[in-house]
């Protein structure tokens, strides 16, 4: 009986993954719990596991191929000695095909059609074979040109990527192959143009963190009308508790103000349980726990890992749980379940040296939590003027959900946690 | 001053360019008005293509009647035709869509407005336009769009009277049918008359001063037409040149030099289908920095004349002569005003002409000597409908399909199609041209069977040695 190896979904947000890479080939037995394949999701590459002993019969998706939905075939198992049916592959390559509408470079259209041992129609190689080539050049990346322009582009060794349509919805056309032939726009295949002429920009095909990281903040701008809170605390006390409680601190732990921020933060959220929830077509939901996720820089991109129930753990304990899920984030190997979820995010770029900024909601969050570096000002208290540790902290809300009220007051209460680090012990 | 209304884009005319021109106006939120002094819907719809269509269905049915036997039907009595019937319902046809046109406007909150227009002058960037006519007004707009289309050509001491010497007016509405008829030009609309008369038992001689009938089509088109209507019974002379016509108490007697020869062709009467001139006068244009060349108005690709603000489309910016290319450039000529980014406009070649005799005559982009002329080198595929099932089962076998590629890029330069209903099947090659698709897709292609499009696929995979059916 064959079996069918689905692409998992590895998070629960999960539509649509990369099949990075294989890890076997066709004709390869493999044991129950080998790795098979590596998955990139959006955040993380995720290794795939067989559930079954036996051999992969069939690989349906290719190597390197972007957006296979969630669900779809991705390889056919079957046991040792048992050869596949028709009716398999045939329903394997329609789950694929309904799956995989972006081409990739190894992914031919006609690459999953099943019944291998029907001849391909006749096509005249040497002129339908470079338009066929071209098309899949952008690495998964989609390109809508007409096949005049990529067969002209294709004979002239021009990079059809780095033309800019002007036919309907952007299509590349015969006229701007021409266009770019006759200014001297050259792919790396041609010779070098006489004239000189503007390189053609450096492509990098998205990620699928790329991808996810350009949904949701678009998403969030288009959809969640932002509004955004200033507000200036001082953090000399912050400062000085920090230092007593590392000199106290477990062995191997250090607390950063990052931490004590997302502790502060926890501290507002069930303070101001309003601003605690998200919005929703049919109504608002808030949440019980303070689920914080704190932004981590990593290479391509950016990870929210989530440290949960904020309110219920100490200092101490977030340290810990920060360090091991930044380093792991920008390792690449986050379990999707460590970044799924969170009712509110912290984003710090303080250690840039930004004074302050606003930052894009992390939807469907209500608000996220923008903090500037920490820095000695000139203050003003009691008339006198004196030197203070301040730090500029600004909320980005979705007034969907949250009034300039209810933003205010949470950070009203953000700010008494900062200026009075007591409060985190309560 | 009368009444002064304001609007974004005045339309002087509302032929198939201007009505066209002035939806798509509206439906870009642009405030439009359309003048027409006549009847809306011009003479496409009330003197051109669409009441000639009526009458050459009438003029095919009285053919099919006639040939029954071919295909095992047997009528008893005699088949005949009551012209005035014909002719009452060609301009049935004509009125309705005359009235749906001003429905059309009318639901797209155009104002039509009657009269004749012409330019008076421009204040700031609005163009003034005084109308003359029951209701004179004046309107102003930033855009005026001149969509006043052309009239048949008069050559000079043989004018149309009306009676014996016809323009395509008088020739559309026929209240007898003649013994012999006399047609001078053989362009399109020559040779649709022509094709009407033969099929309603007319004697019909064609005079063509060119080489070759239907110049304008591929050199082996036009062969195969001229083969075919003199199989039809048509005489024809091409090269032959129009000295003299003299009416006579029988018709009209016709002076013709052919190759060299003076020969007199005498008949009942005779259409003049010798081309047709833009109406450019009485618009006020001289007032304007608008550029007339022989008839027709000077425009660039986009439509825009020399002066600011003042466009033209349609028959009165020159050939082809037809209503598709009006339409489509008024509605390029609007979006171009309303700001559209990436318009490219249209090389005239791109236009595809049908012929609605019998057999049809359809094409689209360069013919295989303008192909040649323009340094291409050519595949040229052909495919006859005696190859073609469902021609053969139809009873019209007549004709074929030529195509012809750019045999470096695969490009498709031109069609041209000589057959039955291949003036509905052109449609297919132009999309095929403007999604710039090349033999390959065309070949991949699946045309289903048993269909006249079936010799589309054949001719293109002919074109590279590879036709299944011949």
């Amino acid at each position: 009986m064959a079996t069918q190896i689905l692409m998992p979904a590895l998070s629960p947000t999960m539509t649509e993954g990369t099949v990075a890479k294989w890890l076997v080939s066709e004709g390869d037995t493999v044991s129950s719990g080998d790795v098979i394949a590596e998955i990139e999701t959006d955040k993380a590459t995720m290794e795939v596991e067989a559930l079954d002993d036996g051999v992969i019969a069939k690989i349906i998706i290719a190597e390197a191929t972007q957006n296979v939905a969630v669900n779809a075939v991705i390889a056919i198992l079957t046991e040792e000695g048992e050869s596949l049916s028709e009716a398999d592959l045939a329903a394997a390559s329609h789950s694929a095909l309904a799956s995989a509408p972006a081409p990739s470079e190894s992914s031919q259209p006609s690459a999953p059609a099943p019944a291998p041992t029907l001849a391909p129609a006749p096509i005249p190689a040497s002129t339908s074979a470079p338009a066929a080539t071209t098309a899949q050049k952008a690495e998964g990346k989609r390109v809508f040109a007409s096949p005049l322009a990529r067969r002209i582009a294709a004979q002239n060794g021009l990079d059809i990527t780095a033309i800019k349509g002007t036919g309907p919805h952007g299509r590349i056309i015969k006229m701007d192959v021409e266009d770019a032939l006759a200014s001297g726009v050259t792919g790396s295949s041609a010779q070098p143009s006489a004239t000189i002429v503007a390189e053609a920009p450096r492509f990098v095909p998205h990620t699928a963190m790329r991808r996810v990281i350009a949904d949701r903040l678009q998403q969030s701008k288009q959809t969640a009308p932002h509004f955004y809170l200033t507000v200036e605390c001082e953090i000399d006390d912050l400062l000085a508790v920090r230092k007593q409680l590392n000199e106290f601190a477990p062995e191997g732990v250090k607390i950063s103000v990052n931490d004590m921020i997302i502790k502060a933060a926890g501290y507002a959220l069930m303070a101001e349980p309003d601003m605690n929830g998200f919005y929703a077509e049919d109504g608002c939901s808030y949440y019980h726990t303070a689920d914080i996720c704190m932004a981590v820089a990593v290479e391509g991109g950016l990870v929210t890992p989530v440290v949960h129930s904020v309110e219920k753990i100490g200092l101490a304990e977030i340290a810990a749980i920060t360090a091991d899920l930044a380093t792991r984030a920008r390792d690449g190997k986050l379990d999707p379940s460590e970044y799924a979820g969170g009712n509110f995010t912290i984003s710090n770029l303080g250690m840039f040296g930004i004074k302050e900024f606003s930052a894009v909601i992390n939807p469907p969050q209500s608000g996220i939590l923008a903090i500037g570096a920490g820095e000695q000002r000139p203050v003003v208290k009691s008339g006198e003027l004196s030197v203070a540790t301040m730090m500029s902290v600004t909320l980005s809300a979705d007034h969907r959900i949250v009034d300039g009220a209810v933003g205010a007051r949470w950070l009203q209460a953000f700010k008494r946690a900062i200026e009075t680090p007591a409060i985190m012990l309560l | 001053m009368a009444n002064t209304k304001t609007f974004d884009v005045i339309v002087i005319g509302g032929g198939p360019g201007g009505y066209v021109a002035a939806i798509r106006a509206a439906q870009l939120g642009l405030k439009a008005c359309v003048v027409e002094r006549e009847h809306l819907g011009g003479i496409c719809l009330n003197w051109g293509c669409i009441p000639t269509k009526a009458l050459l269905k009438a003029a095919e049915l009285r053919h099919s009647l006639t040939h029954l036997e071919e295909y095992g039907i047997e009528v008893n009595g005699e088949v005949s035709v009551n012209i005035e019937q014909v002719v009452k319902r060609s301009r049935k046809v004509a009125s309705r869509l005359s009235a749906g046109v001003a429905h059309l406007l009318k639901k797209n909150k155009v104002e039509v407005i009657s009269g004749e227009a012409s330019i008076s002058g421009k204040q700031s960037d609005q163009w003034a336009v005084s109308i003359a006519g029951e209701a004179p007004a004046t309107v102003t707009a930033k855009h005026v769009i001149i969509a006043t289309g052309a009239r048949a050509r008069q050559i000079p001491n043989m004018e149309s009277n009306g009676t014996t010497i016809l323009s395509y007016k008088e020739a559309m509405v026929p209240k007898s049918i003649p013994k012999s008829l006399l047609v001078v030009g053989s362009g399109a609309i020559g040779i649709e008359f022509a094709s009407f008369y033969r099929d309603m038992g007319v004697e019909v001689t064609i005079v063509e001063a060119l080489e070759r009938i239907l110049n304008a089509e591929d050199e082996e088109v036009s062969a195969a037409a001229h083969k075919a209507f003199e199989k039809r019974g048509m005489n024809i002379h091409v090269s032959a040149s129009l000295k003299s016509l003299t009416e006579t108490k029988q018709g009209v007697d016709a002076l013709v030099d052919i190759n060299g020869k003076q020969q007199t062709i005498r008949v009942e009467k005779v259409i003049m289908a010798v081309g047709i001139v833009g109406n450019t006068e009485n618009l006020g244009l001289e007032k304007t920095q608008v550029k007339i060349d022989r008839g027709h108005i000077e425009t660039d690709n986009l439509m825009r004349t020399a002066e600011a603000g003042i466009f033209a489309i349609g028959d009165v910016t020159g050939a082809p002569w037809l209503a598709h290319k009006a339409s489509h450039e008024g509605i390029m000529c609007v979006e171009a005003i309303a700001g559209a980014k990436n318009l490219h406009g249209f090389s005239p070649k791109q236009v595809p002409g049908c012929t609605y005799c019998r057999p049809q005559i359809a094409s689209v982009g360069l013919t295989e000597a303008q192909a040649k002329a323009q340094n291409y080198q050519v595949k040229v595929g052909r495919f006859p409908f005696i190859g073609n099932g469902k021609a053969i089962a139809l009873g019209e076998d007549e004709g074929f399909i030529k195509t012809i590629f750019d045999a470096k890029t695969g490009a498709l330069l031109g069609a041209h199609m000589i057959g039955p209903e291949v003036t509905e099947l052109i449609q297919g090659y132009a999309i095929a041209q403007t999604l710039e698709t090349t033999e390959a897709e065309l070949m991949n292609t699946i045309f289903p069977h048993p269909t006249l499009s079936e010799a589309m696929h054949e001719s293109v995979l002919d074109a590279y040695g590879r036709a299944i059916h011949f």
